[in-house]
């Protein structure tokens, strides 16, 4: 990881912040925007900067499910298992997704770092169930087969962009 | 606002307290309390100061502010029951191994529980056993025993200004930890033990090295040496129940010869050569106008926050040892050749009100050919422990005194446990006139007194010198701030990390309430009036050092830090 290419855009953001503690979580979250989740030295780093403590900072991270201290996968795919999404069959993609992917419960990121599977509770689209999001996109009436698909097809896309 | 309101039908004036548990406590009713400290921000986590107002309505204490004509009842049915599902609820989470606990006698939970009857608990934990963090030198977490009462942690970010500890997660999984759960040893911590200071629980304690004592004191090949500290001497009588600021430096020493220490001495003996070395090493940059101001560095917590949070400042920091390294440094060179010649091993074991000096003689810059100068450090109340293990009553030990040389100490050597004293001293060696009125006017300079961050200017040689004297490390990130902002300026600066100075080190009995620091440091300034040296220049055993022992190896005194090999 290019430390210098992290600290620029750390400041880009807290500069467009003013450095003010109230604004943490604002922060936190066009942090993880960028890096997909929340690395342990741009916590420090942040926490330095706006001098709020890095037990604080880490509180606040772990706080909020919405934050990963974790790694996430360049394409984060979140698939809805709230009650519509559910009885329209939202479990055997996820179930597809996992097993053409290599994942499964604890295991949510694939070791080249492109996809990260994980659920959500609702994702407030019940009309179009069931619904996944890859990095917020929204795709609606999903199958497992268009599901595997859509993973194909980004796949190709990254190939080809090599 | 000033009023009177009505506290279980008695009728209690209030007048500046900020809350009725305040004012419930000056009616002389102990109302309960785990997160409640007059000297950190209110809480209101712990629940157990809940009152009842006359329409049946339940508030915490601590939160509600006094009002005129207010009526509160302390202790009816419904508070009881409260108090109890309370503390039972806190308990079901509580390892409670109270018997092998640090904690045990002296823990808040275990008085509390007592004093509700709490005997039968009907929920089981939730939370799975975590693993106890033994990294420090200085303290010890046990997160099972964590209370989520929040003192920890709003001591350390509001008084020391660092932040080591804060809440964590959420809902049940929550809990008080470092900065990405590293060990408090990888943080920065600066050990002051503050923390431990103010834990109702055995979450944060002092590490307990009584042990390593025993097994030198046992041991016929060792010459134990022991070294008092100044601020023992004046709260050590607390944990036997004698007035805080009372001075038991004679008994120390009796109960020290009866558990079996060799040699018995002075920490303010090597403070005496703490400020001549200081003093020296002050006016030689105040000549060359260099690194000023010069902060005192005898307190190995302050020392250690320079490094971690201001390491431009350490080429201010003076290379002075502090008390301690020296005397350690000290003594092992005396024995040195000695030692060899008798077959025998010195060790030397510090008495000390602080738990950052077990982490100091730790450091691996105190150690020559591996031999480390303090071989352990135990702490007021760990000496206490030691001396009710003996079985010596402390209380009718008939005083004797310290052991020669190295057991005479200048009345400045002594202050160095209050906050102002090491300033104090220096100021004292530095000025030119000698006479008692000159000494006194120094005493009402500013650099006593218990605020947080205090100035004072003194006239050295025609030359208006600035000292600032700040306690609590949140004070002195203040003043550097103000410093580095070039917003004052200052030639010599004193920093301790303890609110109080030494005297209110983690390592004293506790509670330690302002009144009763305030008691111990005058405690110390009685030892200085009535001793006959009070400069540490005109200590004679100072004097036979630097021609003697020292005059070719003044380096003992000093610690060389990385930017100036």
């Amino acid at each position: 990881m290019n430390t210098t290419i992290i600290y620029g855009k750390v400041d880009q953001i807290l500069n467009r912040y003013g450095n003010k503690k109230s604004a943490l979580i604002a922060v936190l979250q066009e942090v993880q925007k960028e890096y997909h989740y929340l690395p342990q030295e741009v916590l420090s780093y942040i926490g330095d900067k706006m001098g709020i403590s890095r037990a604080r900072i880490f509180g606040v991270a772990t706080f909020y499910e919405n934050f990963s201290l974790e790694p996430k996968g360049k394409y984060v795919i979140k698939i809805c298992d709230g009650t519509a999404c559910h009885v329209k069959k939202s479990i055997p993609i996820l179930n597809a997704l996992r097993k053409e992917l290599g994942l499964n419960e604890n295991k949510r990121t694939t070791d080249d770092m492109m996809f990260t599977v994980e659920t959500v509770s609702c994702l407030g689209a019940c009309g179009l169930a069931p619904v996944i999001t890859i990095n917020d996109k929204v795709y609606p009436k999903m199958t497992p087969e268009a599901a595997i698909r859509l993973v194909k097809e980004i796949r190709e896309a990254n190939r080809l962009e090599d | 606002m000033a009023g009177t309101m009505i506290i279980d039908g008695q009728r209690v004036g209030f007048d500046k307290e900020k809350n009725i548990l305040d004012v419930i406590r000056k009616a002389g009713i102990d109302l309960p309390t785990f997160c409640y400290h007059s000297e950190l921000s209110i809480y209101g986590a712990c629940r157990m100061c809940m009152v009842e107002d006359e329409r049946g309505r339940t508030m915490a204490a601590c939160s509600t502010p006094p009002r005129d004509g207010m009526i509160v009842k302390t202790n009816t049915p419904k508070l009881q029951k409260y108090r109890r599902m309370v503390l039972e609820l806190i308990l079901s989470n509580h390892d409670r191994d109270c018997t092998v606990c640090e904690k045990n006698g002296r823990c808040k939970l275990q008085e509390l529980a007592a004093r509700f009857s709490i005997k039968n608990i009907r929920f089981g934990p939730l939370c799975k056993q975590l693993p106890v963090d033994e990294s420090s030198a200085s303290i010890v977490r046990n997160p099972n025993k964590c209370i989520m009462c929040g003192d920890c942690v709003r001591m350390c970010e509001e008084v020391q200004g660092i932040g080591v500890l804060g809440f964590a997660y959420r809902g049940s999984k929550i809990k008080v930890t470092t900065a990405f759960e590293r060990p408090i040893a990888e943080v920065e911590c600066v050990n002051c033990g503050q923390c431990a200071a103010v834990c109702p629980t055995g979450a944060l304690v002092v590490k307990n090295e009584t042990s390593k004592v025993w097994d030198v004191l046992n041991d016929k090949n060792k010459r134990v040496v022991a070294q008092i500290a100044p601020a023992v001497r004046v709260a050590l009588g607390e944990e036997f129940g004698l007035k805080p600021g009372e001075i038991v430096t004679g008994k120390i020493v009796a109960a020290l010869r009866k558990l079996g220490f060799d040699e018995i001495y002075d920490t303010g003996m090597a403070a005496d050569l703490t400020v001549m070395e200081e003093s020296r090493e002050f006016m030689g940059k105040l000549e060359k106008e260099e690194n000023l101001p010069l902060f005192t560095s005898c307190c190995p917590a302050w020392v250690k926050h320079v490094e971690d949070k201001y390491p431009q400042l350490l080429k201010n920091l003076s290379t002075c040892k502090s008390p301690q390294q020296i005397f350690g440094a000290l003594i092992k060179e005396h024995y040195k050749k000695i030692d060899e010649a008798q077959g025998k091993e010195t060790v030397v074991v510090s008495v000390m009100p602080c738990t950052a000096k077990k982490y100091e003689a730790a450091r691996p810059e105190y150690r020559n050919n591996g031999i480390p100068d303090v071989d352990v450090v135990i702490t007021t109340q760990e000496l206490a422990l030691m001396i009710k293990q003996a079985g010596i009553v402390f209380n009718e030990l008939e005083p004797e005194s310290l052991d020669m040389p190295f057991g005479l100490a200048s009345g400045a050597g002594l202050i160095f446990g209050v906050t102002g004293g090491v300033a104090e001293a220096v100021i004292r060696r530095c000025l030119k006139e000698k006479n008692p009125g000159a000494l006194k006017e120094i005493s009402f300079s500013g650099v006593r007194g218990m605020e947080g961050i205090k100035e004072a200017a003194i006239n050295i040689d025609g030359r208006e010198i600035k000292v600032a004297v700040v306690h609590g490390l949140g004070n002195a990130s203040k003043l550097i701030s103000s410093i580095l902002a070039g917003e004052k300026r200052y030639d010599f600066v004193e920093v301790m990390a303890c609110p109080g100075g030494c005297i209110g080190g983690a390592g004293q009995p506790i509670p330690q309430s302002s009144l009763v620091k305030m008691q111990r440091a005058k405690g110390l300034y009685d030892v200085d009036r009535s001793s006959q040296i009070k400069r540490s220049e005109e200590n004679p055993i100072i004097m036979a050092l630097y021609s003697g022992l020292l005059s070719e190896k003044r380096y003992l005194l000093h610690r060389y830090l990385h930017h100036q090999k």
